[in-house]
């Protein structure tokens, strides 16, 4: 009797375990697949596309090799977004860094209003980039914006014409870019400074440390991590910066404001030169790649140590 | 955002054309995709719904916005990605050839034949509009890009008398300049600066036109004659008001309108934007060909690109061509929009004084051979090549080349971009 129990036992339980073992993957099958295809499978064809000679539609009759890539990086206007890329996400980074930094700390002081203040300074990233392009282009445009008005108040000399001179106007796209994500950087530092366990600090006032000196030597370092996340949110915003660009000043004056990202849309959708805008496409991946391939490891191969 | 627009469009449409069906059976419908949304322009194609709808043919609105119809082209890869093209598309030059090429498009011979659309319609839209010898189009209209609209006030403040070549241009923009006003209203967009290029390149010569915009013969792209044409962009660019970059075309139009500038040079929809504003051919505005051009015509001509499509359709799709290149239609049509007739036949009587030019002078440059498709508006080159040209064309009007080695560059971006 005994013997006949335990055994309809076991075979009772072996399904349900089996099923508790399958259950995780199948809940995560779909995804999995939705992922496995919309992501990684339309990159796999992208990379195709890139070694095809496809322009109005995709065609896989014709093969190029390297010749997309040949000519992108022979292509002037894909130079000039590279060096804007450059200039664009160099500043957007470390200039957003710097005043968010700054915010968090000023707020971190314990003062009065700051669920006042927080919310004022993070509001702009719930902005989309288009609104904050439109508004901007706007704001900037010497016609109707700031010029105008400061020379309508009596400041006839004032002049901010940056956005309408090739060589200055990207620069008025980080001052864009800057106001819109600034906020957002100070949220993640602020978190990051608050974490930041009150009994290191108390020791170190002990130790007769001044303010500058606890911040400068203990709280920042400390707060390396944080760096390094708003790094690579920063970082692959900047590579693939596109509506606020297009929003702005559309490419211009001139090409003067192109980027890799705006490269890609023009090429493939307006140029029917559907190959070589894959061909940026891919380079745009890699780029991005470098930067969180390295970071991924670094935060999961810790992880598992 | 937009993805839920285009389902929310093509759901309405499906219930729509389920609705459709019932009704009307025996007339069919027709899926018609432009990007003709703004005022005017929408009110010129009801004209053709309505003429449809009492033939009882249902339309199928698929309105995709978004100016020079870029959106509606990548609207356009997706349906026929798909598998369901739409039956009719308004599309421009180049794209029409580069969709032929795919193999795609329909066939308009049968009503092509029988009402004679070989002899009336211009060689150089039978360009487009045909393909291997098969009608794939039926053509709307015919814009014409080498025009130039001046405030009379203006003019008249500057002497009175329009000019004719371009010494005469340059003294008329001098005393504009003079009298305190900006004397070339012009938006800093590729397209803008291309269309004024169009001019000046013809201006320069017909032949040298064809041989560099049309055949696209690097003698001609990298010459002596055209560094002389961005020479002539150059000084043109010393007329225009410092906040020109980045403006849109009927923001200039808006400017002459007003009086606060002297001129525009810009295709003939923007003599829409004038008699929108209440303004008469003749006292308050003046056309006139871009000085050095009269006798040829650059021109953009919108047109319905027809899709291969089942039978069920295929009797709608024939009735919508024949509509479009009814005689009456071609009027009423472009008495609206501004443009001329596709045809040579249509009676002019309806049109205002810049319409009767532009009808005159597009049959005189028919019969002369000085019919040319325009560069900017793709109607001379595929889309690559026409890009790698409005590249060149931009960075030197805005200082970024000079003259000498814009010709080169455009000579060596041409060359790349057919590579």
């Amino acid at each position: 009797m005994a013997d006949t129990t335990m055994t309809a036992r076991s075979a009772a339980a072996n399904p349900r375990a089996t099923l508790q073992d399958l259950l995780p993957k199948i809940v995560l099958a779909p995804s999995f697949a939705v992922i496995l295809i919309f992501v990684y499978g339309f990159i796999a064809f992208t990379a195709v596309l890139s070694f095809s000679g496809s322009k109005l539609l995709p065609d896989f009759s014709t093969w190029v090799g390297f010749g997309n890539y040949v000519r992108l990086f022979n292509h002037p206007n894909w130079i000039v977004a590279l060096k804007n890329l450059a200039i664009f996400s160099i500043l957007y980074i470390v200039v957003c860094s710097v005043i968010g930094l700054a915010l968090a700390i000023f707020l971190d002081q314990k003062i009065r209003g700051e669920g006042v203040l927080r919310p004022i300074y993070l509001y702009p990233m719930a902005l989309s980039f288009i609104v904050t392009g439109v508004a901007w282009k706007w704001f900037l445009d010497p016609g109707i914006g700031l010029e105008h008005v400061m020379q309508s108040i009596g400041w006839e000399s004032f002049s901010f014409r940056w956005i309408k001179d090739g060589k200055m106007a990207i620069y008025t796209i980080v001052i864009a870019a800057v106001w819109q994500s600034s906020g957002f950087v100070m949220a993640m530092f602020l978190a990051g400074l608050r974490g930041v366990d009150n009994e290191i600090i108390k020791a170190a006032q002990i130790d007769g440390a001044s303010t500058l000196t606890i911040y400068r030597r203990i709280i920042i370092p400390l707060m390396r991590p944080v760096f390094l996340s708003a790094f690579v949110v920063l970082a692959h915003l900047a590579i693939k910066s596109y509506d606020l660009v297009v929003a702005m000043t559309d490419g211009g004056p001139g090409t003067a404001t192109w980027t890799p990202a705006l490269f890609m849309q023009k090429f493939t959708f307006g140029r029917n030169e559907m190959g070589m805008g894959a061909a940026s496409a891919i380079v745009m991946m890699m780029m991005i790649f470098t930067i969180i391939v390295p970071y991924l490891y670094s935060e999961l191969g810790g992880k598992k140590k | 955002m937009l993805r839920k627009l285009l389902i929310g469009t093509m759901l309405g449409s499906a219930l729509t054309a389920g609705y459709a069906a019932s009704t009307y059976a025996a007339g069919g419908s027709v899926e018609v995709l432009h990007w003709w949304t703004s005022g005017g322009e929408a009110a010129a194609l009801d004209v053709l719904k309505k003429k449809l709808e009492s033939q009882g043919v249902t339309w199928k609105d698929m309105p995709v916005a978004g100016g020079g119809g870029e959106a509606a082209m990548t609207a356009l890869r997706a349906r026929v990605t798909a598998g369901d093209p739409p039956t009719a598309v308004q599309a421009l030059g180049f794209d029409i050839t580069d969709w032929a090429k795919q193999g795609v498009v329909g066939d308009l011979g049968e009503v092509a034949d029988k009402e004679g659309w070989d002899k009336v319609v211009p060689a150089a839209l039978q360009n487009f509009a045909k393909h291997d010898g098969k009608w794939i189009a039926a053509p709307v209209n015919v814009h014409s890009t080498n025009w130039v609209w001046i405030s009379k006030k203006a003019l008249d403040a500057a002497g009175g008398k329009a000019p004719e070549n371009w010494d005469e241009l340059i003294a008329v923009l001098d005393k504009m300049k003079a009298n305190g006003i900006t004397p070339l209203a012009h938006g800093g967009q590729a397209w803008q600066d291309a269309t004024i290029f169009d001019a000046v390149v013809l201006s320069l010569g017909t032949d040298f036109y064809k041989a560099s915009m049309i055949d696209n013969d690097p003698a001609a792209l990298g010459g002596e004659k055209m560094v002389e044409a961005f020479d002539r962009m150059a000084k043109l660019k010393g007329y225009v008001d410092k906040d020109f970059s980045g403006r849109d075309w009927n923001l200039a139009s808006a400017m002459v309108i007003e009086g606060k500038a002297g001129m525009q040079m810009m295709g003939d929809w923007a003599k829409g934007e004038f008699l929108k504003a209440g303004q008469k051919p003749g006292s308050d505005f003046v056309c006139i060909r871009f000085p050095g051009t009269q006798g040829a015509v650059t021109f953009n001509s919108d047109m319905f690109m027809m899709f291969k499509v089942g039978d069920d359709k295929k009797a709608a799709q024939l009735t919508m061509a024949s509509d479009i290149e009814s005689p009456e239609f071609q009027s009423s049509f472009n008495v609206v929009k501004g443009s001329v007739p596709a045809r040579t036949d249509v009676p002019d009587t309806a049109f205002d004084d810049c319409g009767k030019k532009g009808i005159k002078d597009l049959a005189e440059a028919n019969s002369s051979g000085k019919l040319f498709g325009s560069m900017a508006h793709g109607y001379a080159v595929p889309a690559a090549v026409k890009n790698a040209m409005y590249d060149v064309i931009t960075r030197h009007f805005n200082g970024e080349l000079d003259s000498k080695a814009a010709a080169a560059a455009l000579a060596e971006a041409v060359a790349a971009a057919k590579g």
